[in-house]
């Protein structure tokens, strides 16, 4: 019972983190019914500035972690600029391998910047107890680093004028334009949020996983998962998603052997998709 | 109008696929059969994924499941059940065609978008489920006995042997691609590329004719991994499913022109080759991926039809030639 509240809490925690990964990839799809295929490698540049960040400059993680928001969200609009903006129109398969040739051009260099070795921050903040299970600070933190990245994104999405040409955008871009929304500037806007929201997670899951330069690709792969769970293009679902993973990662291996979790992800993933791809909270098609 | 003429697109295609038969054999080192082998295991898989790809529009990201798929039951009959490379090699591709016949019942219902994801998912979940399956040997795979290349005069007889049976395999996936893209069938299936709703209007039975374009694309990559993990001599979870190869066979339909019989070969060809020169070039060798990246988005933005496409659009004479 204790293993199991241990490893369900620290799932669970893990949850929010998986959260707002997949919140970049959803708001993405949601808006521009792009599916980012450099999603992970975003989140391994948010691994790796945050390591450089603190290993070189000495900055605090957490004040890192604002340099990295700041970095991702130029990085992101950058990439619209340069590449998704001319496929956006095209069949899915152009913005599929638009954003996969972006994801092999960082990994590439990557892989010369840093090899694949692995690399961790020799940062902790110690942990405490609550009864039987014990806390371990900085994914504390990251948890609620996340709950406040979830907030600020809805208020953002819900009460600023930018959010409110975001949404409309993602409802109708046409109809947008013609009430006079920069439809383009928005667009390459929501972009760069995803991917700020990417570095966000690779930049949290540093301050306590070690990871290496393809670690993204793990999480992209669960963000999938997350996404599909929650619904395409539903952010909050997002959240909710990655806390269900988290939780699902939790209670497996207290009944059976950890290496079985990918393959119940991945079936559930599936069937998920044939069953009800909008998602187990239906968002709206 | 004489009649050999009709199947020039074919026999440019074949002689092609020819020239990395016998160049290896006229200059006899083992090291230039290696790279042909290489080559004409690109070409067999990137023709097979056309079917599905080019010819029926559908984006499969998990191409490269059938090639584990199909490895792993022939490594398995075998090395474990002393089945003969033959009946293996059948049976790899079918238990591989009846994959993607019940896979796709399921998956081709999905378009766009959800049908590439849940190749994705495909991929990763058999992938997930090989590591922790024990018969097939788990996280760490199966070797095969050494001793049972003897049956076939000895290792490098084998390795001959093997590089035979290749060239006819990639020969016949050329011929059935051929095949397909210019029969009544591929003509529906070309027809749910260009819209599905409306084929299906015209009478083109889609779900069957998908289903069955899966399937052939599924065959011949379980032949080519049966093949190629015997060569191999050892088979493990990762190395035979990886992600990285689905998507690169994707780089190389869309360099060559995916909906196009030649298109394939071409881009297998140019795409290994590229990367044999980056590899072992000292100033890419360490960033030959975000080479192989750039190049692929510029033939995304500039030339989405590929090479084969584009010259057949810009010189319609080439038309009967290049199919």
């Amino acid at each position: 019972m204790d293993f199991l509240l241990a490893s369900v809490s620290d799932g669970l925690l893990i949850g929010f983190i998986y959260g707002i990964a997949a919140m970049g990839l959803s708001l993405i799809f949601g808006v521009m019914d792009v599916i980012n295929l450099a999603h992970g490698p975003i989140i391994a540049l948010g691994m790796f500035s945050i390591y450089l960040l603190f290993s070189i400059l000495g900055l605090h993680p957490y004040i890192g972690l604002i340099i990295v928001a700041a970095a991702g969200l130029l990085l992101g609009m950058i990439i619209y600029a340069i590449v998704v903006r001319r496929v956006i129109d095209g069949p899915h398969l152009s913005t599929l391998l638009a954003t996969f040739s972006v994801n092999m051009i960082i990994i590439g260099l990557g892989t010369a910047a840093f090899s694949t070795a692995p690399y961790n921050i020799e940062f902790s903040l110690g942990r405490f107890s609550i009864g039987p299970v014990t806390f371990i600070v900085t994914r504390v933190i990251g948890a609620l680093a996340a709950i406040l990245v979830t907030a600020g994104l809805y208020y953002f999405l819900y009460k600023s004028r930018p959010g409110r040409y975001i949404r409309a955008v993602a409802n109708n871009k046409a109809a947008a334009e013609l009430v006079g929304v920069p439809s383009n500037l928005i667009l390459a806007l929501s972009f760069g949020l995803g991917t700020m929201l990417a570095a966000l997670a690779g930049g949290l899951i540093a301050t306590f996983f070690p990871f290496t330069i393809l670690a993204g690709g793990t999480y992209e792969l669960k963000s999938f998962v997350i996404v599909v769970l929650g619904g395409l293009g539903d952010p909050i679902g997002a959240l909710v998603g990655g806390l269900i993973l988290g939780l699902i990662e939790g209670i497996i291996p207290t009944f059976m052997e950890t290496t079985w979790v990918p393959v119940v992800e991945f079936v559930m993933f599936v069937m998920i998709l044939l069953v009800r791809p909008s998602g187990l909270f239906g968002a709206k098609q | 109008m004489k009649n050999w003429q009709k199947y020039l697109g074919l026999l440019i295609s074949l002689l092609a696929v020819a020239f990395f038969a016998v160049w290896p054999l006229a200059t006899g080192k083992p090291a230039d059969r290696e790279v042909a082998f290489t080559i004409l295991k690109a070409i067999a898989l990137a023709a097979s994924l056309n079917v599905i790809l080019g010819y029926t529009g559908y984006v499969s990201f998990g191409h490269i499941v059938f090639f584990g798929l199909g490895g792993y039951i022939g490594f398995y009959l075998i090395s474990e059940q002393g089945w003969s490379l033959y009946l293996s090699m059948a049976a790899g591709g079918l238990i591989s065609g009846l994959f993607a016949y019940l896979l796709g019942k399921a998956i081709l219902r999905l378009r766009g978008a959800y049908f590439a994801l849940a190749t994705i998912g495909v991929n990763q979940a058999v992938l997930a489920f090989i590591t922790n399956f024990d018969p097939l040997g788990g996280p760490i795979g199966m070797t095969m006995n050494f001793k049972i290349y003897q049956d076939y005069g000895g290792a490098a007889e084998a390795l001959q042997l093997v590089f035979y049976l290749t060239i006819v395999i990639t020969l016949i996936t050329i011929i059935v691609s051929y095949l397909v893209r210019t029969s009544k069938y591929g003509l529906g299936l070309l027809a749910i590329r260009e819209d599905e709703d409306a084929a299906e209007v015209m009478g083109v039975v889609a779900s069957n004719a998908k289903t069955w374009a899966y399937v052939i694309s599924a065959i011949f990559p379980g032949i080519i991994g049966v093949l190629f993990f015997f060569k191999n001599g050892n088979i493990e979870p990762h190395p035979a499913f990886p992600l990285h190869t689905s998507i690169e066979l994707i780089v190389m339909v869309m360099l060559g022109g995916q909906g196009t019989v030649f298109g394939p070969i071409l881009g297998a060809t140019a795409y290994q080759r590229m990367r044999g020169l980056l590899v072992t070039s000292p100033i890419f060798k360490n960033i030959q991926l975000s080479v192989a990246g750039l190049l692929l988005l510029i033939i995304v933005l500039f030339i989405p039809a590929g090479v084969v496409g584009w010259i057949r659009n810009r010189f319609p004479n080439t038309r009967r030639i290049l199919q």
